[in-house]
């Protein structure tokens, strides 16, 4: 039983990373049917940028309390990848606005192959060590343990996630966000600056990625050059699963990807008779991405269908 | 035989105001080798109900997305007041105060009722996510005020008890009302409206009728594309009649409804 609760507990704290890089997969989609491919670099780049703010101040300043010092990389991190994402927006994306959805496509791939090997000159190819700042302590439950990090993970995800929520079901950024979604046009007749709108969902999108990479790293204890691309594809399998385009469901794609994932890893051993191990665990998200195209490929909550006209 | 006639507003209150409000001067628009409009020239004066109709596929429609941003046009120039409208984006020309109404219903779906009269007030909102979410006063009191302003336009357009059900399981005559309803939430000085009365019964069209008048005696601007002639000619103080992207004719109800080439381009030209 103390097994089962501690692949919960992991696949919960793996699985709310998973929701918000796949929220952003899915803000993006809902509004313009691109899948920005990107987006998982961005992630990396949030985790290789917090990671430098975070190892500098470290040496620099060691009595500094770790939980100050983390902030600090994430109050970088952030805006570095809200800039990103605008950037990337607006030189790859919008000049390829009315182009055949092919082509963003592929420069969605490019952009990615180039953010990659930006981080490899600046950072090198090996993996960066996340500095031991934060407290390491542990809680027992029921046979299980939950360290700090995974609780401040857990809390910070629901906490970001709600208010996203809240952003785009009350509030006019976000009203004018779904309008965009459901017509362009229409939403530009209304008033509603769509390039604007559209800025902003990638800049969102951006800043979760931003947090994603901390907690990614945090969580692992290193970051590296090529992280984005896994968590990228992972990410957009949980959006893919809940139902591209639709926010819940990125949320509960992620959350149910992380379990799949934990529990996956946990007992492929004990099914296979020991023939595969815990190191297969990648493998769960893309069979979960197979089986969804396959026979549901709207995803659990289903895409909204986005009218155009 | 001659377009029916209803009833016609005294000449004396089209001489009373004629400041131009909208100014269309030499518009054309070509696609590929299609000449959709010709050299449009029309004004349209503060506080009138002025009328577009035509045949289908005379331009009307297309006029208006010409007039709203939607297409850019080749040669010509549009104003709004003093304000250049020609080569804005579709939400400079909303902001500028000409808001419109579409054919087809063009609703937010998957919004409810409220909400897209909300999206409506878009242009004339200002508050950002971090307000929002930091709930500032400034924010707040702006939210309030423009929920409070769409629930009163959705009580005048008697919608009021559909606010929170989304806009597609609205009944249709319905869905064409909250269409003007998003449309006034812009505060527009001028408003298009494209065949409000399409698929109307008579009596939703008396209401609609009525709506229009007070809209106008509000000292709105209403530029109409209406294919019941009936309609038009007992609503409109001006019309302009469209036929293979020219104006063919434009005056009082009265004059329109007599001249020959009006009469042949619905009729054809046998009919002469």
């Amino acid at each position: 039983m103390d097994i089962f609760l501690q692949q919960l507990i992991n696949g919960l704290v793996l699985g709310s990373v998973y929701a918000l890089v796949a929220l952003g997969y899915t803000m993006v989609y809902g509004i313009l049917e691109l899948i920005n491919f990107a987006h998982g670099e961005i992630t990396m780049m949030g985790a290789m940028v917090s990671l430098a703010v975070i190892g500098a101040l470290a040496l620099a300043a060691p009595g500094l309390p770790g939980v100050l010092i983390l902030g600090a990389g994430l109050a970088v991190a952030i805006p570095v990848c809200m800039a990103l994402g605008l950037l990337i927006e607006r030189v790859a994306y919008r000049p390829l606005r009315h182009a055949p959805r092919l082509a963003p496509l592929i420069t969605a791939i490019g952009v990615s192959i180039i953010l990659q090997n930006i981080a490899m000159l600046i950072w090198g190819k090996q993996y960066i060590p996340f500095p031991a700042i934060l407290p390491q302590g542990r809680h027992e439950i029921l046979g299980a343990s939950i360290s700090d990090t995974q609780i401040a993970i857990l809390v910070l995800a629901v906490l970001i996630m709600l208010t996203l929520i809240l952003v785009v079901q009350k509030t006019r950024l976000g009203r004018a966000m779904r309008a965009t979604a459901q017509s362009r046009q229409v939403a530009s007749l209304m008033g509603v600056d769509v390039n604007r709108v559209i800025a902003s969902t990638f800049v969102i999108g951006s800043a979760l990625a931003a947090v994603a990479g901390v907690m990614v790293s945090a969580y692992y204890g290193l970051a590296h050059y090529y992280m984005g691309f896994l968590l990228g594809l992972k990410a957009f399998s949980a959006a893919v699963l809940g139902g591209i385009g639709n926010l819940g469901g990125a949320m509960l794609g992620g959350l149910l990807l992380g379990l799949i994932e934990s529990f996956g890893a946990g007992y492929i051993g004990d099914l296979t008779g020991g023939f595969l191990g815990s190191h297969y665990q990648d493998v769960f998200a893309f069979f979960v991405l197979i089986a969804v195209l396959v026979f549901r490929p709207s995803g659990l909550l289903g895409a909204r269908v986005v009218e155009r006209a | 035989m001659s377009v029916p006639k209803v009833g016609n507003l005294p000449s004396s209150k089209l001489d009373a105001e004629l400041t131009p409000l909208l100014t269309v001067s030499g518009v054309s628009k070509a696609f590929g080798g299609l000449q959709a409009l010709s050299d449009i020239s029309l004004q349209v004066n503060s506080g009138e109900i002025f009328g577009l109709i035509g045949p289908n596929g005379a331009g009307k429609t297309t006029l208006f997305n010409a007039l709203t941003g939607l297409y850019s046009i080749d040669r010509g120039e549009v104003r709004l007041g003093s304000t250049r409208l020609d080569g804005r984006k579709p939400h400079q020309v909303l902001q500028a105060g000409l808001a419109r109404t579409f054919q087809n219903i063009r609703l937010f779906a998957e919004m409810t009722a409220l909400e897209n009269v909300l999206v409506g007030r878009h242009a004339r909102t200002a508050s950002g996510v971090v307000g929002a979410v930091l709930r500032l006063p400034a924010t707040r009191r702006e939210e309030a005020d423009s929920r409070e302003r769409a629930h009163a336009l959705l009580r005048r357009m008697g919608l009021a008890q559909h606010a929170n059900r989304l806009a597609k399981n609205l009944p249709y005559g319905d869905q064409r009302r909250l269409e003007i309803a998003r449309a006034l939430a812009s505060e527009p000085t001028l408003l298009a409206l494209d065949e409000p009365a399409a698929g109307m019964n008579p009596a939703e069209r008396a209401a609609l009728r009525e709506l229009l008048l007070q809209l106008q005696a509000d000292g709105l601007t209403l530029l109409l594309i209406e294919h019941d002639v009936k309609l038009v000619m007992g609503l409109c103080t001006r019309l302009a009649v469209l036929d293979y992207g020219v104006k063919i004719a434009e005056g009082t109800p009265d004059t329109v409804s007599r001249d020959p080439k009006v009469i042949a381009a619905y009729l054809g030209d046998e009919a002469l």
